[in-house]
């Protein structure tokens, strides 16, 4: 069995699809690219997410209210934001090494807060999730309305704030101040730049938005916060990073893109299909090879484009004013 | 550190602390598991150490341990007529040879600074999944239907060596490789020196007529060829076939060995006692757990904490050589 890739119906819903599911991507992206543009490697969003989709969901069921949900995500990024950067900006040695130790520790307490509140229940605790909101009129446009107006708040969100970054990055002094900070921490601190406020104001920005990108799982994508329900996603992100060369258009693009991938792959895994037809042609794809593609990808791309990669020269470099 | 956690989940910390001795200690069986456990945590640790030292960026044990996994699962499955004594080396060669191809690429370093983190750290996603692949199509056990290998032959199967318990030759392997070939890898060998040199003076390395390119090579080499063994240890000392959850979800032995590794100072000898240490909590916390209801997160918790404290005591003592100067 297999399906025709080419049927408008079929391409309109997976188009629509993908930007739903690369959601969270989106905000993992933003927030860890963010983060590199400025010098620092966060290898704790896997962590953080998996937190953030806790806070988002035991404040949601709590209070019954998504509002407070969203906004509990927010102060608990703030919060481990600002200790993150205060960590990378500060201590800087061993970044990577942290992150590890902030993934690790964030999944714990995760965890371990879900049980102390939840116990271990027979039926799974479950939270009423934002529902997608349909613009008037906008989305009536056939094809096009199905695609970009039919979306969840978090998803039109996502797309203003890169909207916003890609702005910030390419007109405005911030901007510039953050990627210098990335790329020469030491010209930047001789021109009068704070580097450490700089680093702290990106690492905690970044960290709301990989908090909120976790949070889109537990009380949008999803209604419960499941075991393994972040999936490795901000893994999957410093992927993208590299992939989008850490430019915030490139980045929003290949966010979109892999929640193709993932929306296709799931598709090939419910019909239980191992191959697909393109114009009349069988080719027979196991769907773990889709699983794989981010990752393939960007050692692919650190091989063959890393010489024009742009990249943030300063990357895991501490920096420090003694 | 730990103790904030008991408490707010409402148990007494003594209790607990006794708990998760007896889940550790409590009788051979639970003090072989302890010794079952710190084996691949053991090796991942040394993987990471030797990396370190090198200022190799290995966070990939995970995905080495997986590919030397499946290429010992290969030598396993394929040669079922030969002697136990040829076939469990060859097998431990190949996947220590699965280990060390996975941890080459990571040294796409030399161009990209960032290159070795994200280079090893996805391929063990990229390992995990073709595991995954493996398992449930060309690898599937034609007998079960379950998504794993047919089980490997007795002839690649390490020994048990204490009757009634999971205590087998893998654990003997990977003390001798962490206390002998590890150790003296650092201690005794040029390459070990080497190795120092480029890690803590890449210039001054190459000035001494130092390769750092090579060096960075080999250790990428070995490093994964450690990690790989882990994996061999795994399919042929306890899981007698290969399956994609050979280390836990979503905290492997691989980012284990990471927290390990830093712990012991990148020290071999250490690196075994840090293991012993976790294998203890990891053990300990499951008896906890299920008798004082805490929740077995705990154990992650102690291991992120621990290395928050070892990295944060780091700094501080960095510090202060900077500062007396």
């Amino acid at each position: 069995m297999a399906i025709e890739l080419l049927s408008v119906g079929f391409l309109v819903a997976m188009v629509a699809a993908s930007i739903r599911i690369g959601t969270s991507l989106m905000y993992a992206t933003l927030g860890e690219m963010l983060t590199e543009r400025s010098g620092i490697l966060n290898l704790g969003i896997e962590g953080l997410m998996i937190f953030g989709a806790m806070t988002a969901f035991i404040a949601t069921y709590a209070t019954n209210n998504l509002a407070i949900g969203v906004g509990a995500t927010i102060l608990v990024g703030l919060i481990e934001g600002l200790i993150m950067s205060f960590v990378y900006a500060k201590i800087g040695t061993n970044q990577h090494v942290w992150g590890v130790a902030f993934t690790i520790a964030n999944f714990g307490l995760a965890y371990f807060i879900y049980r102390l509140y939840f116990g271990s229940p027979a039926v799974i605790p479950t939270v009423t999730p934002l529902a997608p909101v349909k613009i008037p009129i906008l989305s009536d446009i056939p094809i096009l309305g199905p695609i970009l107006f039919q979306q969840y708040a978090y998803t039109y969100g996502a797309i203003i704030l890169f909207v916003v970054f890609a702005f910030i990055f390419k007109y405005m002094m911030w901007g510039l101040i953050v990627t210098v900070v990335g790329d020469n921490p030491i010209a930047a601190d001789t021109a009068g730049v704070n580097v450490y406020r700089t680093r702290y104001v990106a690492v905690t920005l970044g960290a709301i938005f990989m908090a909120l990108g976790g949070s889109f799982l537990s009380i949008a994508q999803f209604n419960s916060f499941l075991f393994e329900l972040v999936a490795g996603r901000g893994w999957i992100a410093i992927a993208l990073v590299t992939i989008g060369n850490w430019k915030p258009m490139r980045c929003m693009v290949a966010a979109i893109f892999f929640g193709f991938v993932d929306a296709f792959q799931l598709r090939l895994q419910a019909l239980g299909l191992t191959e697909i037809t393109v114009a009349g042609t069988n080719i027979a794809i196991p769907f773990q090879l889709f699983l794989m593609l981010p990752y393939l990808l960007t050692i692919v791309f650190l091989a063959i484009a890393s010489r024009t990669a742009d990249y943030p020269t300063a990357l895991l470099t501490p920096y420090s004013r003694e | 550190m730990g103790t904030i956690p008991i408490l707010a989940a409402g148990a007494n910390p003594l209790d607990a602390y006794y708990e998760m001795f007896l889940g550790a200690f409590g009788n051979v069986i639970a003090i072989s598991e302890v010794l079952v456990r710190a084996a691949p945590l053991m090796l991942t640790g040394l993987a990471i150490a030797v990396a370190f030292r090198a200022r190799f960026w290995n966070i990939g044990a995970e995905g080495q341990l997986y590919a030397g996994a499946i290429l010992g699962s290969f030598v396993a499955l394929n040669f079922a007529d030969w002697p136990a004594w040829i076939h469990i080396p060859m097998m431990i060669l190949a996947g220590m040879a699965g280990g060390a191809l996975c941890a080459l690429p990571g040294i796409l370093k030399i161009k990209v600074k960032v290159g070795d983190v994200v280079t090893t750290l996805m391929l063990n996603f990229i390992m995990i999944i073709l595991t995954s692949y493996l398992v449930q199509n060309v690898l599937k056990d034609p007998f079960t239907g379950w998504p794993q290998s047919a089980p490997i032959p007795d002839s690649a199967t390490y020994p048990v060596l204490i009757p009634y318990t999971r205590f087998h030759l893998g654990i003997i392997i990977a003390l001798f490789f962490a206390l002998v070939v590890g150790y003296g890898l650092i201690q005794y060998t040029t390459l070990g020196y080497e190795i120092k040199a480029v890690g803590s003076n890449e210039i001054a390395s190459r000035l001494a007529g130092i390769n750092p390119t090579a060096v960075t090579i080999k250790t990428a080499l070995i490093s994964g060829s450690f990690a790989g063994l882990a994996g061999i240890g795994e399919v042929a000392g306890i899981r007698h076939h290969l399956i994609a959850t050979l280390s836990p979800v979503p905290i492997g032995y691989g980012l284990t060995g990471v927290v390990i590794a830093v712990m012991a100072g990148l020290n071999p000898f250490w690196v075994v006692v840090v293991a012993f240490f976790f294998s203890i909590i990891i053990n300990g916390s499951q008896t906890m757990s299920r008798v004082t209801g805490v929740p077995i997160f705990l154990s992650e918790i102690f291991q992120g904490l621990a290395l928050f404290f070892t990295l944060f005591f780091m700094f501080l003592d960095q510090y202060k050589i900077r500062r007396v100067r």
